[in-house]
């Protein structure tokens, strides 16, 4: 088990190595970063030339990257080209906020989408199951911006009509959120519009998997013998048929952490959280490479994590399951 | 194609005097017998792909929409009847109405949205297809390598899959574009493209691990066919029916992703109207003005749910064993 832990690790190590490098050959080739500086009059030669020495940016693509690598390592992804405020000040800022926001989601996501599963699975073909089937078709069509800026709008309306205002439909938290409980209320008054917007991305997926799942349990040959002996049809299902079907399930939530971040850049935009999402796509936009390679690191690592852990309980779950 | 092919095959199995496979010929009728050297009327398998697909309602329905659609964004210059960037001064920002010709309103300049929206259904298909062209080739051809050959084919692929399920695939496909996209719909497409083959090459190698171990691949090598023979007559036309379903999948998924990038401005530059750009562009005054949201939004909902009924019809009449979501 041990071994197996520390194989996985370390094989982990190489492919994030190989994918920085990859990313970071790709943007680096793109052009030169200070050619908008270049078009400054303000900004002197000589200032140029101090940055491009200093960022070592006249050096071939390779070279820059292993003095990335070196920064990387000790001193936390160091600072952006044009900016003298170190990354992981921001980065320490904003991934709380969408570590919340993200596990909110996953975790109400896979509440209710497993239980829509289990009742569809059980009451296969009913109404209530082919309205299941008919909302996540609806899910795996939508662009969740989208979703989100509807939703917005609806609030909006409903805040600007009749004066009720339930969530707030930007930002993070009230100028003055107070302290205490009323923060926290706040607080869940900003999030829970983004929250709810991820959660309708996932929902769809989840009850579809689960539902699948679930049955294919319902036909093997060890709940035919839970029914033999007579246990009620509850116990049968509840005890016998769900736990196993729940095991794939695991794989699945941790397979979809990749997404569900994809889902938060957008989410973010549209709801102005300064979140990771948000402070990618402002540095996508000012084209710099540092900022970016270290957000995508960061989340390669919680990736690679995420797997890590499914499969390690994967084991656990199913003891059939073995490591070696 | 694959009719005639797919006969000539059988008479070159019983010229090598082998069996002929059962897999290959129109098997689930009972009524058909084949025996070496008798010619045998013989319905395809394509035959009855399409007669079960036909059965799949909502799947022929979802078609019909989609055709219609489709030829709406193909002859948009044609039957718009705005041009998209032309301004119609005594209509600014006027809601969906059917009086005056502006079904879906119009935006602040008195852009008519309904056809900025058919101009949009041209870009974004345009996209959709080209990225599904170049998914199809890329993907295939190295699935077809590594299922065939294995080793290091099957390697190198494996080990690029790991690559890309490292990294976020939508912060993956905006940096790129956002680095090295310039706004042209055919870089986007590149790019997007280059996201998606591994999972269709995964799914080609996977069918041709189990198409090499079967018979007729050893009677066409007796025979003497080459590899590059063996898998584009003998393995290609028996793994075709996953590769049909995920390719029109892959139209749906690149709609959205391309939909994605145009909203967030990195796909498709103004003024060539995209679906997610209109949308974009709507979401500033969207609190008043709902339906400059609202329509390009259902327009790609509608396309994308089209194509993912007929994906599921598709996979019921080629693939009726493989489940890639349940």
């Amino acid at each position: 088990m041990l071994t197996y832990i520390l194989r996985r690790l370390l094989y982990s190590v190489v492919v994030l190595f190989a994918a920085s490098f990859l990313v970071f050959t790709m943007v680096s080739a793109a052009g030169d970063p200070m050619s908008e500086l270049r078009l400054n009059p303000l900004i002197s030669e000589e200032t140029l030339q101090r940055q491009a020495e200093e960022k070592h940016l006249n050096d071939p693509i390779p070279v820059r990257y292993v003095y990335w690598v070196k920064e990387a390592v000790t001193d936390k992804f160091g600072t952006p080209l044009f900016v003298n405020e170190p990354i992981w000040d921001d980065l320490k800022r904003v991934i709380p906020h969408t570590l919340a926001l993200v596990l909110a989601a996953e975790l109400i996501s896979l509440l209710i989408g497993v239980s829509i599963g289990i009742y569809s699975a059980i009451k296969q073909y009913s109404v209530f199951d082919y309205a299941a089937t008919t909302f996540s078709f609806l899910g795996f069509a939508m662009p969740v911006f989208w979703l989100a800026l509807m939703v917005q709008i609806a609030v909006t309306n409903l805040f600007l009509a009749w004066n009720v205002r339930i969530f707030y439909t930007s930002g993070l938290s009230s100028p003055d959120p107070g302290t205490g409980l009323h923060w926290l209320l706040d607080r869940a008054q900003h999030l829970a519009l983004p929250v709810m917007v991820l959660c309708v991305l996932n929902l769809a997926v989840y009850s579809r998997f689960m539902r699948a799942s679930l049955l294919e349990v319902v036909n093997t040959d060890y709940v035919r013998t839970a029914r033999a002996k007579g246990l009620t049809e509850q116990r049968v299902t509840m005890r016998h048929a769900v736990r196993n079907a729940l095991i794939p399930v695991v794989t699945l939530a941790a397979l979809n952490f990749g997404a569900l971040i994809g889902g938060a850049i957008i989410t973010e935009q549209i709801f102005q959280l300064d979140g990771m999402g948000n402070y990618f796509i402002q540095n996508l936009f000012s084209q710099d490479v540092y900022p970016i390679m270290a957000w995508l690191m960061i989340t390669a690592i919680a990736i690679i994590i995420f797997n890590l852990i499914a499969d390690i309980l994967y084991g656990v779950l199913d003891p059939r399951v073995r490591y070696d | 194609m694959t009719e005639q092919s797919l006969e000539r095959d059988r008479t070159a199995f019983a010229g090598a005097g082998a069996a002929i496979p059962a897999d290959v010929g129109a098997s689930t009728d009972p009524t058909l017998v084949h025996e070496s050297g008798l010619e045998v009327e013989v319905r395809s398998q394509w035959t009855y792909a399409r007669r079960r697909f036909m059965r799949h309602r909502l799947a022929v329905a979802s078609l019909v929409i989609l055709i219609v659609i489709f030829t709406a964004g193909f002859t948009a210059p044609w039957i718009a009847p705005y041009s998209f960037e032309g301004y119609d001064i005594n209509n600014l920002e006027v809601g969906p109405t059917f009086s005056g010709g502006h079904v879906f309103g119009t935006d602040l300049l008195g852009r008519d949205y309904f056809s900025r929206v058919l101009y949009g259904i041209r870009t974004s298909i345009h996209v959709a297809f080209v990225v599904t062209i170049l998914t199809v080739i890329i993907g295939t051809s190295i699935g077809m390598v590594a299922g065939y050959y294995s080793r290091w084919a099957d390697n190198l692929l494996m080990r690029f899959t790991d690559l890309i399920l490292t990294l976020p695939a939508l912060a993956v496909l905006l940096t790129a574009a956002a680095f090295l996209g310039h706004g042209s719909q055919y870089r986007v497409a590149v790019i997007v493209s280059l996201l998606l083959w591994t999972l269709l090459a995964r799914i080609v190698r996977g069918q041709f691990l189990s198409l090499r171990e079967k018979e007729y691949i050893d009677a066409a090598k007796a025979a003497g066919s080459g590899d590059l023979r063996i898998m584009l007559r003998h393995m290609l036309p028996n793994a075709l029916g996953p590769i049909v379903v995920f390719a029109t999948l892959t139209l749906g998924g690149a709609i959205l992703l391309e939909s994605y990038l145009s909203y967030l401005g990195f796909g498709v530059q103004p003024p060539t109207p995209a679906l997610g750009k209109l949308i974009a562009d709507g979401q500033d005054v969207s609190s008043h003005d709902w339906w400059l949201v609202t329509f390009p939004g259902l327009t790609i909902v509608l396309i994308v749910l089209c194509i993912n009924f007929v994906g599921d019809g598709l996979r019921d009449a080629l693939d009726p064993t493989q489940r890639i979501r349940a």
